[in-house]
């Protein structure tokens, strides 16, 4: 399905609750999944992903959503060790 | 970042769910065209 969009129209936003598995979502929609156990092995969509709980992407949402529905969860999570995780993944492929 | 674009989002059960990111997403002015919520117990 990725392949048929365009990828400058496309973000992938994850919700993954920890920075090992946040590093390997990220790297599965970038550079292939890094464990070859999918069918993402070898494949590199190479898509603009970010945690959505990264600054960048928490900006664009209204406080009130944020709080609905995001922010229980981010409380269990340590979400600057996960930002940073994606982050690298992210800037080593874009 | 988010408005216009198209966002796949992947969830997980033991963080936050696929469609919560997703709701935060329509919300913010993107169009959401997956939505999963893995679990791996």
């Amino acid at each position: 399905m990725a392949e048929g969009l365009d990828r400058d129209d496309v973000v992938v936003l994850l919700g993954t609750p920890t920075e090992d598995a946040s590093r390997l979502y990220a790297m599965t929609v970038t550079s292939g999944d890094p464990s070859w156990a999918g069918a993402l092995a070898g494949v590199a969509l190479e898509l603009p992903v970010y945690h959505v709980t990264e600054d960048a992407v928490r900006a664009e949402i209204a406080p009130e959503d944020y709080d609905e529905h995001l922010a229980l969860m981010t409380m269990a999570m340590d979400v600057d060790a996960i930002a940073g995780a994606v982050r690298g993944v992210r800037e080593k492929t874009v | 970042m988010l408005k216009g674009k198209k966002v796949i989002a992947l969830g997980e059960r033991d963080g936050i769910q696929g469609g919560a990111i997703a709701a935060c997403a329509r919300a913010a002015g993107a169009e959401v065209v997956l939505e999963k919520t893995y679990c791996f117990v």
